[in-house]
């Protein structure tokens, strides 16, 4: 180990072809980027207009590409797991290499939960929250900025672990003893760590952010019982986040200290104890399934109501359900081990927690189906992935209530079953939620709308590949076969795999329809503006600003006297109001320092992962500095005049009599 | 952007605080505290599953009674710091800037013995070969000690920074309300080391 270098040598440099090619990809698709965006001289408006902003919208639409470039990386490992086992079979060693696998698997897990679920709901929290409440910004935008760069640089780490050295081998829970040293000598944890710390504590900042927007930034009139529900559940998420993640925090902390000093928290000597690791992780992990789901739950309780032309029906029992969801979620994390040991009696405790939390759950089925009864359902790409959802998700969460048993448990724990499973909860949820989101607020966010005909290949590709890929993983939990196998020797089991990678070639299919979909969609863009600002005639308050948002959302804060507040304007003759004069508005400017400070902990974390201790000490200065010359700092904000804001809001109410 | 924009300006920046960012910036510092707390708990609740697991190494009562007067000097210095940061505060909102900087200044010099008895009992332990990778037991007493020292040197060098601020610009409407949130942060770290004190020390030389 040199002083200079930490561990990091030439062989932390890939030797594997298809990790090369890869690279190579990567690289020749960075470089065209680059090559596109200094040719149309499009470096100054990035980085000053969205690198450096502070405007909830705009973080919110990078939270989104983040998310969805990462989604790319995510799902090329799940094909490449799929192929490696459709051809692993009777005792063939397949295409992968055993660390190569383990590593696959392990970063597919953590790429899809933390940085493609997690920025994906952030981003369209980003972008709907501050708009349905009424607000101009969020409390705290630097902070947003900074909350985004940490999960950007922890993106970038777990990227980075793909050219230089490992990533875990571990499986994403990266349990100790085999996450500890002693089993994992090399630099794969670390990554696993540094990656989950930054980013987690981007998270964290992001919910105390939205806390204090939704508790103290509420549009004049709106009580709290009048918040629209996606704002709901997404409050609720932020507090499962702020009650959650600094468990995520410490316990990867006590991981570091038994990696980096030697300390023994879950060694198998000198009295550690790696059941308290699990415990801590999933008293995170459990909770944290809840935060990715809860605010898709918020976004199909919109769009069925928006949609239907109804009132959501039963909004109190939808907040009070998502409640008690949230609630239960943090008492049910011992149903991940229910195999390893506790009494007979706390295992029954939580098994029934476990089976209740359908109850709220069924309860929210139940109000999206009253909703619909007798309305008049717009089939939508929207409405699609919603339908698509109720299906798929109701299976899941049979398939839940089973394994909440826990002498069923005993059966399939581990084995491909709990993978079908949670693949159909966190799929058939959230990741349809999201997108669900995506093609509801996508006019709302850039101004036009997506292409339909792409936007319905998509979702039938999704759905009908998402039935192929997982349902035979069910067959083969009952068949036995037990999950990260990197080969298999039971031909009973072949049949399952060759259509389970059939099915992941089907998702393929409706990811490249997405992409097409974006392409075509800004291709036609001038055809298919939104200028009203209201495509879809909606109830809640985002709809009431053009489309894009003006960068202040609301010239006047809108008075809230009702639950569907756009919905009573329009009807009162209230929308759309000429205002004689406006008071100037109070902006923040944007600034460098979110950025800095991200790139600087991506430095000190590579540092860390490496144990070049001189780097670390560099990144971990130069954060502490940016952020005390960023306190500093007293030129942070600006007014929005007068003129210039009844200059832009009578062009939006010209083009909206337009029509 | 008009011409008008200087004097608006202006004309706004003597009420910085008619916004009320002051206010929420402390509700968002609670919230963050709570999450602190949770921070804790974590550590906490390690501590309290580890602590018997000694590993044939010293056990909790060896390690806590021979210094358990030292830790009660430390922990009566932290106590009388935050009634000193009280008086800091008390100054602060009365805008008396020299009061504010001399209550300031002897929450530092206590806040600052604390640390100091605390890395003197920690080398003392370490160089006794009872370092915290003798034992499990070790390992979470020595990390939930350290964090919340780690924290309380935080807030030193915190403290730092605001001391400089209040020469630069004075006692702004800003720089309140960073006091007030150092000060909640301050009485915070204090409720957590009276439960360390309790649960590690006390409870241990028993």
């Amino acid at each position: 180990m040199s002083a200079l270098l930490g561990k990091l040598s030439w062989d932390a440099l890939p030797y594997d072809p298809i990790v090369i090619t890869t690279l190579c990809v990567v690289g020749v698709l960075v470089s065209v980027l680059a090559f596109f965006v200094i040719k149309n001289k499009l470096l100054g408006p990035l980085w000053f207009d969205w690198l450096t902003s502070v405007d909830h919208k705009r973080i919110g639409i990078m939270y989104i590409i983040l998310a969805l470039v990462m989604l790319v990386r995510g799902f090329t490992d799940a094909v490449l797991m799929r192929l490696q086992l459709a051809m692993a079979t009777n005792g063939d060693p397949g295409y992968l290499a055993p660390s190569h696998y383990d590593q696959i698997f392990s970063v597919h897990g953590v790429i899809m939960i933390i940085f493609v679920a997690m920025p994906f709901m952030t981003g369209l929290m980003n972008i709907v929250v501050p708009l349905q409440i009424g607000a101009r910004d969020v409390a705290f935008p630097f902070l947003n900025s900074l909350s985004f760069w940490f999960t950007f640089s922890g993106a970038m780490l777990t990227n980075i672990s793909l050219g230089l050295g490992e990533f875990a081998m571990t499986g994403w829970v990266a349990y100790p003893p085999l996450s500890g040293l002693e089993y994992s000598p090399g630099v794969g944890v670390d990554y696993y760590i540094w990656a989950l710390q930054i980013a987690g504590i981007g998270t964290t900042l992001t919910a105390v952010n939205f806390l204090v927007t939704v508790f103290k930034m509420r549009a004049p009139g709106m009580k709290l019982m009048d918040m629209p529900i996606f704002t709901w559940t997404c409050t609720w998420a932020n507090i499962l986040i702020a009650a959650s993640f600094p468990i995520l925090t410490a316990v990867l902390g006590m991981l570091t200290l038994d990696r980096y000093l030697d300390f023994s928290f879950f060694t198998n000597d000198r009295g550690g104890n790696s059941m308290m690791y699990i415990n801590l992780f999933w008293a995170w992990g459990h909770p944290e399934v809840y935060i990715l789901v809860l605010p898709a739950f918020g976004i199909f309780s919109e769009i069925v109501s928006t949609f239907t032309g109804k009132r959501l029906f039963g909004y109190k029992s939808m907040v009070w359900a998502t409640a008690s969801i949230s609630i239960l979620g943090f008492i049910v994390w011992l149903h991940h081990f229910f195999t390893m040991g506790s009494s007979a009696n706390v295992n029954a405790f939580f098994g029934i927690m476990t089976m209740i939390i359908a109850v709220p759950t069924g309860v929210k089925l139940f109000n999206w189906l009253f909703t619909m009864y007798r309305g008049r359902l717009r089939i939508t790409v929207p409405v699609l992935w919603t339908l698509g959802f109720m299906v798929t998700f109701t299976i899941g969460g049979m398939t839940g209530v089973l394994l909440a048993v826990p002498g069923a448990d005993y059966v399939l724990h581990n084995s491909l079953f709990l993978v079908a499973h949670f693949h159909n909860t966190i799929i058939g949820g959230a990741v349809f939620g999201y997108l669900a989101g995506f093609a509801f607020w996508f006019p709302k966010a850039m101004g036009y709308h997506l292409n339909v005909k792409w936007g319905k290949a998509a979702f039938w590709c999704w759905l009908v590949g998402f039935f192929l890929a997982f349902m035979p993983l069910y067959v083969l939990g009952f068949l036995g076969m037990t999950r990260r196998l990197n080969y298999t020797n039971n031909p009973d089991w072949n049949i399952w795999l060759y259509i389970a990678l059939v099915g992941a070639f089907v998702i393929a299919a409706g990811i490249v329809c997405q992409l097409i979909q974006l392409y075509v969609s800004y291709r036609d863009r001038h055809q298919n503006l939104d200028t009203t600002g209201d495509p879809w005639n909606g109830h809640t308050l985002e709809w009431s600003t053009s489309s894009p948002p003006q960068f202040y959302n609301f010239a006047v804060l809108p008075k809230v006297s009702d639950l569907d507040a756009f919905t009573d304007m329009k009807e009162k003759g209230e929308a759309y109001t000429r205002h004689a004069s406006y008071a100037p508005i109070h902006m923040p400017r944007n600034t460098m320092a979110g950025v800095a400070i991200g790139i600087l902990s991506l430095v000190f974390g590579f540092a860390m992962v490496w144990h070049i201790w001189w780097l670390a000490i560099v990144g971990l200065v130069g954060m502490v500095g940016s952020f005390i010359a960023r306190a500093y700092t007293s030129d942070v904000d600006y007014y929005v005049q007068p003129d210039e804001v009844a200059r832009i809001e009578n062009a939006h109410l010209d083009n909206v009599a337009k029509g | 952007m008009s011409t008008t924009h200087m004097n608006t300006h202006d004309a706004h920046a003597e009420h910085e605080e008619h916004h009320d960012t002051g206010k929420d910036t402390i509700f968002g510092f609670w919230l963050y505290l709570m999450t602190d707390c949770l921070l804790f708990a974590s550590v906490f609740a390690t501590y309290a599953v580890l602590f018997m697991n000694s590993a044939g190494g010293v056990t909790a009562k060896e390690v806590f009674e021979p210094t358990l007067s030292l830790i009660l000097v430390g922990t009566s210095a932290l106590l009388i710091s935050s009634i000193t940061f009280g008086f800091a505060m008390i100054s602060a909102h009365k805008k008396q800037q020299a009061n504010t900087l001399l209550w300031l200044a002897a929450t530092f010099i206590f806040g600052a013995v604390f640390i100091a008895l605390e890395i003197y009992e920690f080398h003392h332990l370490i160089s006794a070969g009872n370092g915290p990778q003798t034992s499990a037991f070790l390992s979470a007493f020595f990390t939930l000690v350290g964090l919340h020292g780690l924290h309380v040197t935080a807030g030193l060098f915190w403290m730092i920074v605001l001391v400089i601020e209040i020469i630069k610009t004075g006692l702004t409407g800003r720089v309140l309300t960073r006091l007030g949130c150092l000060s909640l942060f301050w009485h915070f770290l204090d409720i957590i080391w009276i439960c360390v004190f309790t649960v590690v020390y006390l409870m241990g030389a028993i």
